[in-house]
């Protein structure tokens, strides 16, 4: 290895490791506490100290999944043994299962509405992005900006006249009344990332296709798209991600149909009190899918949530 | 001049087969593609934000649909601007947007600084870092207020082993003192990676032969940091405090779940106190008012900041 005066010396490599590390555990350690609370049972989640070492169990899931009722000695005898393992899980506790809870529901709804937005925001985003990329298009940088100052506003300030305007045509507590918004909401992103990706494809490619004699729509969607793949796909994560974890719109304009998971896991009670191994176990199961698109996305994270102003 | 064989094939074409030929124009294809984006935008921000403006100067609620609807004039902006309450919550979010800010800048660059060092494994931590970043704010804060719990939760343990403090003597989201701290730690957990991704990016940019050539010149470390890294880092740096301070300035979601802007009104956020007005007092108009004046703050600041950053871009 050559010397050369702008390498950290192998000192500075060890502290600046050990201190980034320390950081890192300490920040990952919430993280760790939901996944580990949705595994503890109740009285081993509210133990004093707090429990490292338990011995796991699912009944958080179960939890979670179901509703239940305490029943007296002479009922619990009355509705005979329990038949299936989670029916066995929750009698321990002199509790039966006295049917589904709504969180499937709501989880649903979330892929629905998360899925479909994203969809819609891509189809939408990669057409404007590539007219915004390629073409003439008047008022290009007025248009950009605006579309850019869309996302500045205070979810809050524009719920009103959305509220009326959702009620007004039948749109507020659907699908398609969420899909529709949260696609607005991310359509700024989409546009300014994929003009991004495109602006990085050379137009020589689009122009070999021209003179070959493709339609400007043909070179648009034979080459154009299958070369902005990888930017397409990041950019529908970022989207998902943000679809799904929305919040003020989903709180402020859905409650028994359409309503999304992060109104309703806070939500979680059980039967006596606030269960937080239910809880934890509602925000696993939807915290740890965004997680690992995190990992997959980290190459180009830092220019999704920069909106492309900084590309590594 | 002599004109190439498909000039000549071109200008001798009529216009319609010519547009058959290759489709639609350009210029059609640009409207159509940008079109249906421009629209959704316009129906969903631009429409809702016209509206705002209109009721924002009547005596509007939602939920009197048959009252008598009055126009008020400039009474509501003239109401919130005098109202102390409202000053309050103002007061409540600049503590929040300030601190948050200072903390995130700080221990976000000196984490870029030293993952920049490039030990090894530096791509990993990194990774994991990152990782609260991209969570939804609703259900991290709502867990919050598990591990801040005074007896059973986990800060309070912690903060109680490394000071001795007994961990049921206090209450991070309970205490009129502590409550606005609570949502400083969670906001600053959350997103001081953003900024350490920015700052990073920052870092990465300089080529190394500037530093070799501050190292000819014999200039010390700690000189080379004020005069080299600094300034080329601050272009980036300031970018991450406006997205910061944007996205901070509108913040509902964690807080709401934190602490639900109490005790008290300690920590109601400007977004909160508006969502209160607007959806379980149902001031309707007043509300608009309200979210006007917090459109024109927020947009006002920006755009003096991106002013400002602009010209250190250029400097």
């Amino acid at each position: 290895m050559s010397y050369s005066v702008t390498e950290p010396s192998r000192r500075q490599k060890w502290v600046a490791g050990i201190l980034v590390i320390g950081y890192a555990l300490i920040t990952i350690l919430p993280l760790v506490w939901i996944i580990a609370t949705s595994f503890k049972s109740p009285s081993d989640a509210i133990a004093y100290p707090p429990k490292t070492f338990f011995t796991p169990t699912v009944e958080g899931y179960v939890n979670v999944f179901t509703t239940r009722t305490r029943l007296s000695p002479d009922q619990l005898q009355a509705v005979g043994e329990p038949t299936t393992w989670y029916d066995k899980l929750v009698r321990k506790d002199g509790l039966v299962i006295s049917g589904p809870s709504r969180f499937a529901e709501r989880f649903t709804n979330s892929v629905i509405i998360g899925f479909g937005s994203t969809v819609l925001c891509i189809v939408l985003g990669t057409v404007a992005a590539y007219a915004f990329s390629r073409f003439k298009v008047p008022l290009k940088d007025d248009l950009l900006f605006f579309i850019l100052s869309t996302r500045m506003m205070p979810p809050i300030a524009v719920a009103i006249p959305i509220f009326l305007m959702f009620r007004s045509l039948g749109l507020s507590d659907t699908h398609a009344g969420m899909i529709l918004l949260y696609t607005a909401v991310n359509l700024s992103l989409s546009v300014w990332l994929l003009k991004g990706f495109i602006d990085e494809i050379p137009v020589e490619y689009e122009e070999a296709a021209l003179i070959d004699g493709y339609t400007r729509f043909q070179a648009f969607y034979k080459v154009v798209l299958p070369q902005a793949a990888t930017g397409i796909a990041s950019t529908a994560i970022f989207c998902l991600i943000f679809a799904w974890n929305e919040y003020a719109f989903a709180v402020l304009l859905t409650s028994g149909n359409a309503q999304t998971a992060p109104p309703f896991i806070p939500t979680i009670i059980g039967v006596s009190g606030q269960d937080w191994p239910a809880v934890a176990a509602g925000a696993t199961l939807f915290l740890v899918p965004v997680m690992v698109f995190t990992i997959l996305l980290r190459k180009h994270l830092l220019r999704g949530i920069t909106f492309g102003a900084v590309r590594k | 001049m002599l004109k190439s064989t498909v000039d000549r094939v071109a200008e001798a074409t009529p216009h319609v087969i010519a547009r058959r030929m290759h489709g639609l124009s350009d210029r059609a294809l640009a409207w159509l593609f940008v079109a249906p984006s421009i629209v959704l935008l316009l129906a969903v921000n631009i429409f809702p934000l016209i509206w705002t403006i209109r009721l924002s100067f009547t005596n509007f609620r939602v939920n009197r649909p048959n009252a008598e609807v009055d126009f008020v004039g400039l009474r509501n902006y003239a109401s919130i601007l005098s109202d102390r309450d409202i000053w309050l919550t103002m007061q409540a979010t600049a503590h929040f947007l300030i601190w948050t800010i200072v903390l995130q800048v700080l221990i976000g660059f000196s984490l870029a600084y030293l993952i920049n060092k490039k030990f090894r494994g530096n791509d990993l931590w990194t990774t994991i870092i990152v990782l609260p970043m991209m969570l939804s704010p609703a259900v991290v804060g709502n867990f919050w207020t598990f591990l801040y719990q005074p007896q059973i939760g986990l800060f309070n343990y912690a903060v109680g082993f490394l000071t001795g403090a007994d961990p049921s003597s206090f209450s991070m989201i309970g205490d009129v003192k502590l409550a606005p701290w609570a949502i400083i730690i969670v906001d600053t957990w959350m997103w001081t990676p953003f900024v350490m991704l920015i700052c990073l990016a920052g870092l990465r940019s300089i080529p190394p032969s500037i530093y070799e050539a501050a190292e000819c010149d014999r200039a010390s470390k700690w000189r080379q940091f004020w005069t080299i890294t600094i300034p080329l880092v601050l272009p980036f740096l300031m970018l991450a405090v406006l997205f910061r301070g944007i996205e901070n300035f509108k913040m509902f979601d964690l807080v709401v779940q934190l602490t639900g802007g109490g005790p008290g009104s300690i920590t109601e956020l400007t977004s909160i106190n508006l969502k209160r007005e607007a959806f379980e007092k149902w001031r309707t108009g007043y509300a608009s008012a309200y979210a006007v004046i917090l459109f024109v703050t927020v947009f006002g600041l920006a755009s003096i900041y991106v002013k400002a950053l602009n010209k250190v871009k250029q400097r």
